[in-house]
């Protein structure tokens, strides 16, 4: 597993490299994204390749650590780059992104004021990532399993629901529910201890932990779990597309949110063409097929929110002024916090076994 | 007579070579090359891909002496892997003894080919169809509850058993083909000469069959605990909340949080570890066969 994964790394570098040589064309649009996070859908692509004649390649990443090695290594090859907006400080830093000319972005106008304004995003006046979406780690229940929705993040505890919990296999993610779950502020959390005592006395409720939507689907498909946490986007996914008995709960102690950011590359050998394609992104047309066809997170831009259905969920749940009160926004977090996080989380891991 | 023997030595070696290159050359390539590119990542603080600034270090070795976790997680692997080569042991010898000594002809080859199936299919899918046969109302729950009078709950998923079951399912066909390679190449005429001695079966069992055929089951041991104690598909897909392996582990350093170095350097303690019990067991092993 390991070694071809190095080989293939190797070639892909190798062979990015003389198509880089080979074609210095201007005429393509170099995006790195996610996998099947709405920048690589074919409908959206083919539209956009024939309105502005520019070609799209799209490459993804699996981690944001391997997000930032393939923008370090292969400078002038990205024109686009999705960057989660608690990593956009980093990227600055290290000089990987440029300033975003936003008036060159006609749609730029309609997000809304507090993500366009975000410090994670804005430096010394200068925006290094424009909003596209945003969602909430929150938790999701199987329908069948309650009558009536619970409003506490306290029922993945409940005694009643043993063996029937799930929980996302991410230290950060684990870390900072956890601070949820003890009144902390996710971004500074002050008493770790409490943090871990309380997923520790989790841990034993867990039927097991899960890392894809498909797992997680499966699950309440099967009737195996009661409860877990789980993306606000992919719980719509599961109710709307999938048909399933999924629903969203968003605690009154609070859930975790994130903001997706798209950015442009130093050295970007074709930035008329990232910006028309970041455009092409926030752009509410794009967003209503992405969220009917498909099932997203919430837009940033105010105007592709008010194009949805008055009862749809990103518009109806997402846009309450009361969730809002209760999100909290990641903000970055350094590696020595990172690394303690999994340190933590595997530890808790090894002691449940 | 010494020179003679030498030339006819080189001549053989030179017309050797042609037939020996393809396999040397790929095992350099294919193996060689990035195993030392791995031996060397593990001695960094950094990626050299990473393009921040790198140097060497003995930390991510040292990373492993300082955490009991990972030393746990290694024997809860090694016990692991001992435990699904015994599974395997007892579901393949005998099963490769009615194949090479019992079966003939046309009923051997369908056995057989039922045996070499698991290999024609893809890991992932295997697993995946245990866990629909393992879960809770799942086929195995079903179907029992069907045929039974009285209301059992089974539901095997996510737990140790599950883990184990999955291994020994892919792992068994190694078992089956070295013993059954061994077992074949016993002579018929010591075990008939064994039983017109007197012996009974089961002598003839302990004191002929056994010790002939140890080689392949040594062989099929060491092909099975090896690549199992360093395991990570099943148990992250079976084990749910038992399922956190040493392999496992390893696997999230480089898939989860890019950390190479630090995954290259717990593979080489587990490649160390497995090496030293492979040298300690050798001699009583080579005894045994």
């Amino acid at each position: 597993m390991r070694m071809p994964r190095l080989t293939a790394l190797l070639t892909a570098t190798a062979v990015f490299t003389t198509a880089l040589t080979l074609a210095a064309n201007a005429a393509e649009v170099h995006v790195l994204n996610w996998k099947g996070y709405g920048a690589d859908e074919p409908w959206a692509v083919a539209a956009f390749e024939k309105a502005t004649g520019n070609k799209v390649v799209n490459d993804f990443f699996n981690s944001e650590q391997e997000m930032l090695t393939k923008i370090r290594t292969n400078p002038g090859l990205y024109d686009v780059v999705m960057i989660n907006a608690a990593f956009n400080d980093q990227a600055m830093a290290e000089k990987l992104i440029q300033p975003i000319d936003t008036s060159k972005l006609p749609n730029y106008a309609d997000i809304s004021k507090d993500k366009a304004g975000s410090p994670m995003l804005d430096h010394e006046g200068k925006v290094y990532g424009v909003p596209w979406v945003w969602g909430l780690t929150a938790l999701a229940i199987n329908e069948k399993s309650f009558d009536k929705a619970p409003t506490s993040i306290a029922e993945m505890w409940d005694p009643k629901h043993k063996g029937r919990v799930v929980i996302r296999d991410d230290a950060v993610e684990a870390v900072q529910f956890g601070a949820i779950a003890t009144g902390q502020n996710i971004n500074d959390i002050k008493d770790m201890d409490a943090v871990k005592t309380k997923l520790t006395s989790l841990m034993p409720q867990i039927k097991t932990f899960w890392s894809s939507e498909n797992d997680w689907n499966q699950m309440v498909a099967s009737n195996q779990i009661d409860i877990g946490t789980y993306w606000s986007g992919s719980a719509d996914r599961a109710k709307t597309h999938f048909k399933l008995p999924v629903s969203l709960v968003i605690p009154q102690e609070g859930a975790v949110a994130w903001l997706d950011a798209f950015s442009i590359p130093v050295g970007s050998k074709n930035v008329e063409g990232a910006q028309a394609f970041i455009n092409w992104m926030i752009d509410p047309k794009f967003y209503v097929e992405w969220v009917t066809k498909v099932g997203a997170p919430v837009s940033a831009n105010t105007k592709a929110v008010a194009a949805l259905p008055q009862d749809a969920f990103n518009r109806k749940v997402m846009g309450d002024p009361e969730v809002a009160k209760r999100i909290q926004f990641q903000a970055p977090i350094t590696d020595a916090q990172r690394e303690a996080y999994l340190a933590l989380w595997q530890q808790l891991k090894v002691d449940v076994k | 007579m010494a020179a003679q023997s030498a030339t006819a030595s080189r001549s053989g070696l030179r017309s050797a070579l042609p037939l020996l290159a393809p396999a040397y050359i790929w095992l350099t390539v294919a193996i060689f090359l990035p195993l030392s590119a791995m031996v060397f990542f593990s001695f960094m603080t950094d990626l050299p891909l990473s393009g921040k600034p790198w140097a060497f270090t003995l930390g991510n070795y040292a990373a492993f002496f300082s955490q009991s976790l990972y030393l746990t997680l290694l024997l809860a692997s090694l016990r692991l892997g001992l435990e699904v080569t015994l599974w395997c042991i007892v579901i393949g010898y005998p099963a490769a003894y009615v194949l090479a000594k019992v079966l003939k002809g046309r009923s051997r080859e369908a056995i057989f080919l039922l045996v070499i199936l698991p290999f024609w299919s893809n890991g992932l899918v295997r697993i995946f169809s245990w866990a629909m046969v393992l879960r809770e109302g799942g086929i195995l729950d079903t179907a029992l509850n069907a045929v039974l009078p009285f209301k059992i709950n089974i539901d095997l998923m996510y737990s140790y058993p599950a883990v184990i079951i999955g291994l020994v399912h892919s792992y068994v066909p190694y078992m089956v083909l070295t013993c059954y390679l061994t077992l074949q190449a016993i002579d018929d005429s010591l075990i008939e000469a064994g039983r017109s001695l007197g012996a009974t079966r089961l002598q003839v069992l302990k004191r002929v069959i056994i010790p002939l055929s140890m080689p392949g089951l040594v062989a099929g041991a060491a092909l099975i605990f090896v690549p199992v104690v360093g395991s990570f598909m099943e148990p992250r897909i079976l084990g749910g909340r038992t399922g956190t392996f040493y392999g496992t582990v390893i696997e999230d350093q480089f898939v989860a949080v890019f950390n190479w170095p630090l995954g290259a350097a717990l593979s080489f303690i587990l490649l160390a570890v497995v090496l030293v019990i492979l040298a300690i067991a050798s001699p009583v092993l080579r005894r045994a066969a």
